[in-house]
């Protein structure tokens, strides 16, 4: 591994700027680490050298001949395969679209290239985007780096992975119910789910309309508000985007990072804390809470009682919305088509039976079906209708929060990254991880998920939580950076500095 | 599957005679904005396939639609026309089903919140005017067409595979709803092809469709049941789809009268099902049954937000709306000094916006009436297609009566000249060139016929001469005859008491 | 709240056009009923007079002009397809139920 990828997306852009590296350079550098370590990780289900080399000489001519097309122009991202790129495989984790190439870029990829981040490849990911390990993809699961036994977290786990292994220093996520904040928090990085809205969803395949967004997976607080600029806005393509200026979270990270949060007001979820989280979690949390009263904030708890139909909310409407999005999948137009066996002249309804039969992955099913009953007439008010009800009220609950405290905490993810097999045929077990990041996508609030240490009793990575009310993502990055800056302290180093090096393969043996 | 043979039916007298009808009519509407309900693709009949398409229409992963302002403001102006009250706040909904040529397999549409709901429109029909009630006026998106290959008759039966378009997919609909419309008895066929009329005709003063029914931007359903006659009840019904003209839609009414007459009298219940109109047998045959496949599972779109029209908007499109139809119709009876019989006539033969547009060109309204009502329908009706269907413009018309007020033709040459037309000889001028129907105005030919017929027929020229000018037809008829009818009736009567008196 | 059946399941999977096997409908019945058991307890949560939340924002009327972008070509639209387009259209097996 090069010095390079051991640097920070901003310091990246700093040794671009400063004539230091070239965009090619460290592009090729971290093409390399992923030659050496993904075979052993397998955050990636496609790299594109090709691709981002030349997306990387074109920065460095851009560079040489003018002002750069943005402040990470140059620097190299990965992203999650549910974004279309056009002109690279975009399967979303899923037999039923592989080898599908889209004719267009999601908004986010297309804001990703005019900014002149070369895109290293897409990453790995349950199969749309329906798990909470990325036990779920079609292509093999993703491994956590700090244990290749152990899960990376999910949805999003190849591009928590690609960070935390130093093969990618930024990455896209998306996050529907924990997607970006959990793998996070059990990598050891930094995801943050922008505001419902805050992102174009164009080209995000989705999953659930109203709870799905893109957000910035990172190794730093300061990386992911850069990137959160870089890709957030207004966008006419997406109906549902906010016509206002995004928060200035760039300088909300600076500011925190001064670890000063005087006049900050906290919140600690009741809710989400205490019973069912793993005591090296809770105790990790703890201690960030008392970093913060130390830092200046005043911290009070906060009870938000509706949370605790938060998950059984959200396993309505998720697959209720999910059932309708994955009904295009019907071997039409694009994607797998299978003949059924044993049928003389199939129908075009026999073949979509057969292809989203073969073309799906058991979770994906599962929740179709869950979704299709929640959905259907004479079940409708008593589920999907009832599920909308109760969102209400913890959008009411966050807003009763919001009026006593600026920003909530919780504990990310219940428990460190559990070992690859042992939740999958449990989905109800597997559903848990999500409990403390549901509430925010159900309300469309903003949150992020930063490094709290090392469990004591596994030595793998927890993270923090802090959620903040709809358009004031800049708090959470403040709260966020400040966290981070005294953690860090603290700690003497990163965290990532403590995660095992990982024993690159032979060159060539891991195309 | 389906039977082509045609199934036993009553007579429309005795089904009557035993039950009365209720029908429901739901008319699609195609509306003619320049792009897509949710994306910005063109609109234009006739494309290459699958060259109006983008990652909306096709229904890739990841796109989103977005709502085009101007179908909205149609469909409120729809509304407004219709006599509906506006939503104030309605959104989208997803009706989710599966087939080929739907490229998300669900349909983006509204359910329980329509932008219109809770009109009329009064209908005239044979002087009488019923109330239609409107239940409900809704924004929806079209789907794409499939071709059906393999099978002998192109149809989807038989077909080894299917074909498929996606330009249509995604252009604005809107779904216009009656409620049940009870007790027009014999009417109802009348009833239900007046409604489909008079509506495209609104639409068509709106300027918001282009309503070809010929081109499906117009289409119709018929719902129709059938119950024991002076019961009061309320019977199974059939939808009939693909409807697709005023005439099917009177035939249709009529045949599902017939047919369900028959099945109920012989004691064979109504199944509840979707039937299809077949133009050409002039019957409907058995689509599928509705059973659980009609569970469509709406619920509100979560990529679009809703529509709340302000209340200033309402009224700002309320002010742009065009004449309501019955003060219209009174205002050009008026205008063009017909008798109620005449009017009436001419809106149920389908022709008043063709006589008022073949007026603006130019023609008196009574020859504007003539050609459409007398000649013109005639040739429809033997053609069995709708007067505005034929291909012949009212400018043509306004045109051929010119001609005839030059007098360079007369109106049995001018008959004529509509045979041109129908052919596709080209303009008027052009059918008049090309057949060389123009009549005989040189002087010296039409006098040298006149003398011909005078001295061919002596005695009657002697009578013309002893005051007897009535006779003077028969000279006429020979003159006429000599010049194949080219030539100006009056004039060679002039002519000839001329040359005799 | 209702039970969820075998047979139910099988039904559910017509509707969302899944071909499941046997042994699937036999793994997935008892799953099912397992979440739902979990999820039931909202039923008695909110209150008849709360409303139900579609959209976690509050806007409305996001329209745009009546005005035509450039679509895909056609080899673009086509360029998916699961077999070789005919005639510049998409290929599908043939189609059941309706009359065209
Ligand atoms: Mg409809
Ligand atoms: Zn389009």
């Amino acid at each position: 591994m090069t010095e390079l990828t051991r640097r920070t997306a901003a310091e990246l852009a700093e040794a671009l700027a400063s004539g230091e590296t070239t965009s090619v350079e460290l592009t090729q550098s971290h093409l390399d680490r992923i030659a050496d370590v993904d075979a052993a990780v397998h955050a990636f289900l496609h790299v594109d050298a090709e691709g981002a080399l030349a997306a990387a000489r074109a920065s460095d001519e851009r560079r040489a001949s003018g002002p750069p097309a943005s402040t990470l122009d140059g620097v190299p991202i990965a992203v999650k395969d549910v974004l279309a790129t056009r002109g690279l495989p975009t399967t979303c984790g899923s037999r039923i679209l592989e080898g599908w190439v889209p004719p267009y870029d999601a908004t986010v990829v297309a804001r990703l290239r005019a900014a002149g981040l070369p895109i290293l490849g897409k990453t790995n990911m349950d199969e749309f985007a329906m798990g909470s390990s990325t036990e779920h993809s079609a292509y093999g699961p993703t491994h956590n780096p700090w244990d290749l036994d152990r899960i990376p977290g999910g949805s999003g786990g190849g591009s928590a992975a690609a960070v935390a292994a130093f093969e990618a220093p930024l990455a896209m996520g998306t996050d529907t119910g924990g997607s970006i904040r959990q793998p996070a928090a059990v990598t050891g990085t930094v995801g943050a789910k922008p505001t419902y809205g805050g992102v174009s969803r164009y080209g995000l395949v989705a999953l659930a309309n109203s709870l799905d967004q893109a957000g910035p997976v990172t190794r730093t607080v300061l990386d992911a508000a850069l990137l959160h600029e870089v890709v957030g806005g207004h966008d006419l393509m997406d109906s549902t985007s906010i016509d206002q200026p995004l928060p200035a979270v760039v300088a909300a990270a600076r500011q925190g990072a001064t670890g000063d949060l005087s006049g900050m007001r906290i919140g600690v979820v009741t809710e989400l804390t205490g019973e069912g989280y793993q005591p090296g979690v809770q105790q990790r949390f703890d201690e960030s809470v008392q970093l913060l009263v130390d830092a200046g904030a005043e911290v009070v708890e906060v009870s938000c009682p509706t949370f605790v139909h938060a998950l059984a909310t959200y396993y309505l409407i998720l697959p209720a919305e999910a059932s309708s999005n994955l009904a295009r999948f019907d071997a039409m137009r694009y994607g797998l088509r299978v003949l059924p066996e044993g049928i003389e002249a199939p129908s075009a309804e026999d073949v979509m039976r057969a292809s989203r039969d073969r073309g799906f992955g058991d979770e994906v099913k599962r929740r179709i079906i869950l979704g299709t009953y929640a959905l259907s007439s004479g079940y409708y008010d008593a589920y999907y209708g009832q599920a909308q009800k109760v969102r209400t009220l913890v959008s009411r609950d966050f807003a009763a929060a919001f009026e006593r405290v600026d920003v909530l905490l919780s504990p990310t993810a219940p428990t460190t990254a559990f070992r690859l097999g042992e939740k999958l045929d449990d989905p109800v077990a597997m559903y848990l991880n999500d409990l403390a990041t549901i509430p925010a996508n159900l309300a469309g609030v903003p949150g992020i998920s930063v490094p709290s240490g090392l469990a004591d009793e596994d030595g793998l990575p927890t993270g923090v939580q802090v959620l903040a009310p709809a358009m004031a993502d800049d708090r959470v990055y403040r709260v966020g950076a400040a966290l981070e800056t005294l953690l860090t302290r603290r700690w003497g180093g990163p965290l990532l500095a403590r995660a095992p090096e990982l024993a690159p393969a032979l060159r060539g043996a891991s195309a | 599957m389906t039977t082509r043979t045609a199934e036993k039916v009553l007579s429309f007298e005795e089904a009557l005679a035993g039950f009365d009808p209720t029908m429901g009519l739901e008319v699609h509407v195609e509306l003619n904005t320049v792009s897509k309900m949710f994306c910005g693709c063109a609109t234009g009949f006739g494309a290459e396939p699958n060259t109006q398409v983008c990652p909306v229409c096709l229904g890739l992963p990841g796109a989103m639609p977005v709502v085009n302002e101007k179908a909205v403001e149609s469909a409120i102006r729809i509304g407004l026309a219709l006599n509906c009250r506006i939503a104030s706040w309605c959104r989208f909904a997803r009706k989710n089903y599966f087939y080929p040529d739907m490229p998300k397999n669900f349909q983006t549409s509204q359910y329980d919140e329509p932008i219109a709901f809770d009109g009329w429109m009064d209908v005239e029909v044979d002087g009488e005017t019923v109330r239609v009630e409107i239940e409900r006026a809704h924004m929806e998106e079209d789907t794409g067409k499939s071709l059906h290959v393999g099978g002998a008759t192109g149809r989807i039966h038989g077909a080894d595979h299917s074909l498929v378009d996606y330009n249509r997919a995604g252009i604005p609909l809107i779904e216009i709803v009656t409620k049940t419309i009870p007790g027009t008895r014999e009417k109802a066929p009348l009833v239900a092809k007046a409604y489909v009329a008079q509506l495209r005709d609104l639409l068509l003063a709106l300027g918001v469709s282009d309503v070809r029914m010929e081109q499906g931007s117009l289409r119709c359903d018929v719902n129709l049941s059938l119950a024991p006659a002076g019961s009061g009840q309320l019977g199974t019904r059939t939808e009939t789809k693909n409807v697709n003209s005023l005439r099917s839609v009177e035939r249709a009414v009529r045949y599902e009268i017939a047919r369900q007459a028959a099945l109920l009298q012989s004691g064979v219940p109504i199944v509840q099902e979707t039937r299809h109109w077949h133009e050409d047998t002039g019957v409907t045959t058995s689509g599928r049954e509705k059973s659980d496949a009609e569970d469509y599972r709406y619920f509100p779109e979560p990529d679009l937000v809703p529509v709340a029209p302000s209340t200033e908007w309402v009224d700002e499109l309320r002010a742009s709306l065009p004449e309501p139809p019955r003060e219209r119709l009174a205002r050009l009876q008026r205008e063009w000094g017909f008798s109620d019989l005449e009017m009436r006539d001419t809106v149920g033969a389908g022709a008043l916006v063709l006589v008022e547009e073949t007026v603006a060109a130019g023609a008196a309204p009574g020859a504007a009436r003539k050609w459409w009502l007398s000649e013109l329908a005639r040739r429809a009706n033997e053609r069995g297609a709708e007067v505005a269907d034929l291909g012949v413009t009212p400018t043509d018309v306004a045109r051929v009566q010119a001609l005839v007020d030059e007098g360079r033709i007369n109106d049995k040459l001018a008959r004529q000249v509509f045979d041109g037309l129908l052919a596709g000889e080209g303009t008027p001028d052009e059918v008049v060139e090309g057949r060389g129907l123009a009549v005989v105005s040189d002087e010296g030919a039409l006098s040298a016929a006149v003398d011909r017929a005078i001295a061919d027929n002596p005695a009657v020229a002697d009578k013309i001469r002893d005051g007897k000018v009535a006779a003077a037809g028969a000279l006429i008829g020979a003159v006429m005859k000599e010049l194949g009818g080219k030539a100006d009736a009056g004039q060679v009567r002039e002519l000839i008491l001329a040359k005799l008196i | 709240m209702p039970e969820i059946t075998r047979a139910e399941v099988a039904h559910l999977a017509d509707l969302a056009r899944i071909d499941l096997s046997d042994t699937e409908l036999d793994h997935l019945a008892p799953q099912l009923v397992v979440i739902l058991e979990a999820i039931a307890s909202i039923n008695d949560v909110a209150a008849d007079d709360v409303p139900p939340t579609s959209h976690p924002l509050p806007l409305t009327n996001v329209f745009r002009a009546d005005v035509v972008r450039p679509s895909l070509t056609a080899q673009e639209a086509l360029s998916g397809a699961p077999v070789e387009p005919e005639q510049q259209r998409f290929s599908v097996p043939r189609i059941l139920g309706e009359e065209a």
